[in-house]
């Protein structure tokens, strides 16, 4: 018995580093582009280790038994008779709860490590919607830079105050690798220090209905300047806007995801497009048809349910608070696409 | 039609009975809408119903199975009827729809059907001839042969695979639903559900968010079935009881599982629901009314998990053989009771929290409205309290097989028989203080998250110990390796990469990044398939022939075994490397930037291969039934008591009661025997044609 327990000894011992360099240089998280990525890989390059032996612990004398301790042609006798061995069963208990409190403890420090605040980080306000993103940087003179686009400086933190206008979605870039749900009716925030310069992707993470999977915005890390420049045009953009109702209701839509739903080039979609919207004719649900004007657009904004294109029944829209004035700009927005 | 099998008589009578429901119901529908739908949900939904109707009624006639289906078809309508009455005399807009009913219309028709079926298949009949003061006998005398399968006993064994056929079905079904959604991930980009599909009034995203929510809910009742296929089926001869506790208790529990399936395909065609089958709100207070049809199929099919349990525990308290003290019960056993103890008391919440978003729906509570005062995370925490519990639910009686069937092929005792029923006991405790571990991202209080990564990682303590007893029961065995025994090999080697899978995600920094992606998705199919669906086959390979005297066959079975396991090693360490690599679940397509069309092909083939095993599995089974090799005796050598009489098992099971004068498993152990059989032991239920309970009389 003893050779056997010095041979599954070694073969565990073999099979785990073998097993631990093949995950480790497989790469199988994606590239590092935050600080807190650093330290999740950290707390993920443990576990790896423990997957590593307690596989090879497990599996090592598993198959070694299967091929040794196999029943020999001829024989029909039981094995020998061995209950159990209560040391044995002790240890077993035992020292596996050490290891699981220190892996725990080992956890919760890990945590605190990516949740480090910065006092001076940048604050971007996140809007998740039904299925698209929106960022909103902080207030210059009174006018807000809100784009789909996710910009930010390399090497700075920053705060992410999210919530959502609809139901509940997840704000995750992989190479970032932490994730929060965004959450209607309550703002969620999420640290994250960009390292890496770069193109990436926010990808909703939480199931959102329909377009779910393509809930997906660009995101683009590069130097201080390069950011700098970037927002000093969207902010002259953003002046301009905001001096023309189509510009303001241009603004209005994007920052409530109408494209989500309503193409603005004649692409079909999950509503009606708008392309060419303002004086076509519409056949509705019940039947009937009408001749698409700015009262009808208003009703359709207001209630949208009170007048349904027909082929649109199963996706309704949500009813939106807007003002008078708000809806009077989205009207102006909406009949400049022809 | 004599001469035609029962079995092509039924298809026969499911294609016309379908079309001629399709009929009806576009015909329903276009005299409402104005409009022919073809692939509308009217036309659909009444094909269902008409064809699975008429498939029972050609096998079997108009009694049992095919009775309770007719009278859920009737009540259904008529429920939805009076709804829609009463909304027309209330002076409501909109009493039909595009799904013929309005939403409330269904869901009271669809309440009243699960009802009328329980009265139709006749499961309450003793019930309601005891409430009339009308004695019952205990025993109705089940027809021969497979008829009895079709109707109402109260015969443990025949629930038993009443339970394990239906778990069947359910997995055939769910699979299916698997396949068509994994085909389409097989290249990035939609192939066939684009958004210009129209099917059952939804689009192909939509109809892939609902086939992927349905694979989810229908696995999980099949599941549920399935442990309870092999609890029924074997806790009673196991602990020497000549059948449950409560026998019309242990009948109602099954058949209540039936119209709940039935809902469950119905919310395919009503629209569909879009949200997975953990049903967040707000996502499912805005579904269409497939959803609802979702929550009353889980609710239902709760009851027959609650109940079930509550049997289990009832029998293995109150009729065990004599002799047989805690620390000598079959270790299956065991784990049987630490499950129903978790099913018995968390299924509720699943169902209370699936309530309040159908009172939300129907009633405008705004329970999770967060713009009325509502929370939407209260929903997770209700919701999880039971579904985390449920996973030990569903893989508890798989790893109670394991620990079974082991000793019998290594020929050696179960090593410290004492610390694994413990474990068993220690999973399920523990169990109840991990649930939050799901929400780690959900935005619950960031503190405590902390606790509940301690509790989640203590239940690696008691797994491990599992692990431990397996490995060291098969160090220095006669290790035979006959179909069973495969299986049970391949679920200690998935289980342990569930295991294994599992720590990462309790990590919480480590699972901000994990969560929602495909490698939970690999972690699960892991933990399910090496908990449940491996031990499930072990387990109807090493019974098969106690409940038809006869043997699956040999070579078929490792055929199946080694097909099935390589593949399913591709599928899932595939999820598990795309999930690392930023492919989030749920979702129908995936950037092709991402590099993932290659893996996700492998994958799909390895998905194929399954399906193709599975599928040489039911025909063996089938096949086996009447052509398989004679086993009459003890055909796996098991100091067991089951294997000690012929199969097939008698009806009452022992004619002669068993005392228990040694150990389990003690395999090895010279002139020891578990189980002695005495004329003159001590019968536990005298069977006579009296009814046990004496009815108040009037």
């Amino acid at each position: 018995m003893r050779r056997h327990f010095i041979i599954v000894g070694i073969l565990v011992i073999v099979m785990s580093v073998l097993i631990y360099i093949g995950l480790d240089s497989a790469g199988l998280m994606p590239v590092v582009a935050s600080a807190q990525a650093v330290d999740v890989d950290w707390m993920w390059n443990l576990e790896v280790i423990a997957m590593s032996f307690l596989f090879a612990l497990i599996v090592a004398p598993l198959t070694y038994s299967l091929i040794v301790f196999r029943r020999r042609k001829g024989d029909t006798t039981d094995a020998e008779h061995m209950e159990g061995n209560t040391r044995l069963e002790i240890a077993w208990t035992i020292v596996p709860l050490f290891i699981v409190m220190a892996y725990a403890y080992l956890g919760a420090i890990n945590l605190a490590a990516t949740q480090r605040v910065d006092p001076q980080a940048m604050v971007v306000r996140v809007t998740g919607l039904q299925w698209d993103w929106t960022f909103e940087y902080p207030s210059v003179n009174g006018v807000t830079v809100v784009s789909k686009e996710l910009h930010l400086p390399v090497g700075q933190q920053v705060l992410f105050r999210m919530t959502s206008n609809d139901v509940i979605h997840s704000f995750w870039v992989p190479e970032f690798r932490l994730k929060q749900d965004v959450v209607p009716g309550r703002i969620t925030e999420l640290r994250i220090t960009p390292t890496l310069e770069g193109s990436y992707k926010v990808r909703c993470a939480e199931l959102c209905g329909t377009s779910h999977a393509f809930m997906e915005n660009p995101v683009i890390i590069s130097s201080q300047e390069e950011f700098d420049a970037w927002f000093d045009v969207a902010l002259d953009e953003a002046v301009t806007a905001s001096q023309t109702p189509e510009g303001r209701g241009q603004a209005l839509v994007s920052a409530n995801g109408c494209a989500a739903c309503h193409s603005i080039n004649g692409a079909p979609g999950i509503g009606p497009t708008w392309f060419g919207l303002i004086g076509r004719t519409e056949e509705l649900t019940d039947g009937s048809t009408v001749v698409v004007d700015e009262a009808y657009v208003h009703e359709s904004i207001s209630a949208p349910q009170a007048k349904i294109v027909a082929g649109f029944e199963n996706q309704l829209m949500p009813t939106y608070s807007f003002t008078e004035e708000q809806i009077a700009d989205i009207i102006a927005y909406i009949t400049t696409l022809r | 039609m004599r001469n035609i099998s029962p079995v092509w008589k039924g298809l026969l009578l499911l294609v016309i009975a379908g079309a001629i429901g399709y009929g009806i119901g576009l015909g329903l529908d276009a005299l409402i809408s104005g409009a022919l739908n073809t692939s509308g949900p009217v036309g659909a939904a009444f094909a269902i119903l008409f064809a699975v109707t008429a498939f029972f009624f050609g096998i079997y006639g108009y009694r049992g199975i095919t009775r309770g289906l007719v009278y859920q078809v009737v009540g259904t309508l008529l429920g939805a009827l009076l709804i829609t009455g009463i909304r027309a005399l209330m002076g409501l807009d909109n009493i039909f729809g595009v799904y013929l009913f309005s939403e409330p219309a269904w869901v009271v028709g669809a309440l009243v059907g699960v009802v009328s079926f329980l009265f139709g298949v006749g499961v309450v009949h003793d019930w309601v001839q005891w409430s009339r003061g009308i004695d019952t006998p205990e025993h109705h005398a089940d027809e021969p042969g497979w008829e009895k399968y079709f109707g109402v006993s109260l015969d443990h064994k025949v629930i038993g695979i009443q339970y394990t056929i239906t778990a069947l079905v359910l997995i055939a079904i769910g699979g299916t639903f698997a396949m068509i959604f994994r085909t389409e991930l097989a290249a990035s980009q939609l192939q066939f559900l684009t958004t210009e599909l129209r099917l059952f009034n939804q689009t192909g995203p939509q109809i892939y968010n609902t086939l992927m929510s349905l694979h989810g809910i229908i696995m999980i009742i099949s599941i549920l079935l399935g442990i309870s296929g092999i609890m029924n089926y074997a806790v009673p001869f196991l602990v020497g009881a000549q059948d449950m506790a409560f026998p019309r208790l242990n009948a109602f529990a099954y058949w209540v599982s039936v119209p709940a399936s039935v809902l469950m395909l119905l919310s395919l065609v009503l629209g569909g629901f879009d949200t997975g089958w953990t049903g967040y709100p707000p996502l499912s207070a805005r579904a269409p009314v497939g959803m609802q049809m979702f929550f009353l199929g889980v609710f239902t099919a709760g009851w027959s998990s609650i109940l079930g349990s509550l049997n289990v525990i009832a029998t293995v308290v109150r009729l065990r053989a004599k002799g047989m003290s805690a620390m000598r019960l079959p270790i299956l056993v065991w784990a049987s009771v630490a499950t129903s103890i978790i099913a018995l008391t968390a299924t509720q919440l699943i169902g209370l929290s699936f309530q309040l978003v159908m009172f939300q729906r129907l009633f405008g509570m705004p329970f999770f409205d967060a713009a009325r005062g509502g929370n939407p995370v209260l929903f997770q925490h209700l919701f999880w309290f039971y579904s985390h519990p449920a996973v030990y639910v569903f893989v508890l009686p798989g790893l109670g097989v394991i620990s079974e069937l082991l000793p019998v092929f290594v020929r050696k005792p179960l090593f410290g028989y004492r610390w694994v029923a413990m474990s068993s006991l220690g999973i399920a405790l523990v169990g109840f203080t991990v649930w939050a571990h799901h929400m780690f991202t959900s935005g619950m209080n960031e503190y405590l998250r902390v606790p509940f990564m301690y509790s989640t990682l203590l239940v690696a303590v008691p797994t491990g110990v599992k692990f431990f007893s397996w490995v060291a029961t098969m160090w220095g065995g006669k290790i035979e390796t006959p179909t069973p025994m495969l299986f049970v090999l391949g679920a200690i080697i998935v289980f342990l990469m569930g295991g294994l899978t599992g720590p990462p995600n309790a990590a919480i920094a480590l699972d901000l990044h994990l969560h929602d992606t495909y490698w939970v998705v690999g972690h699960f199919h892991d933990t399910i398939f090496g908990g449940f669906v491996f031990p499930f086959f072990a387990a109807i390979y090493y019974w098969f022939p106690k409940a038809t005297g006869r043997r699956m066959n040999e070579f078929w079975g490792k055929v199946h075994f080694w097909m099935m396991t390589p593949s399913f090693f591709v599928l899932t360490l595939g999820m598990m490397l795309i999930g690392l690599r930023g492919m989030r679940r749920r979702i129908v397509d995936y950037d092709p930037a991402l590099g993932f069309d290659f893996a996700q092909l492998i994958m799909t083939i390895g998905g194929y291969l399954i399906a193709l095993s599975v599928l040489i599995f039911i025909i063996n089974l089938f096949h086996s039934i009447k052509h398989g090799e004679k086993a009459e005796g003890n055909l796996w050598n098991s100091r067991s008591p089951e294997w000690q009489v012929p199969s097939p098992m008698p009806v009452h099971n022992y004619d002669v009661p068993f005392e228990v004068v040694g150990e389990p498993y003690d395999y090895g152990l010279k002139d020891s025997k578990y189980v002695e059989f005495s004329p003159n032991g001590q019968k536990h239920i005298e069977f006579t044609t009296e009814p046990e309970v004496q009815p108040h009389r009037h």
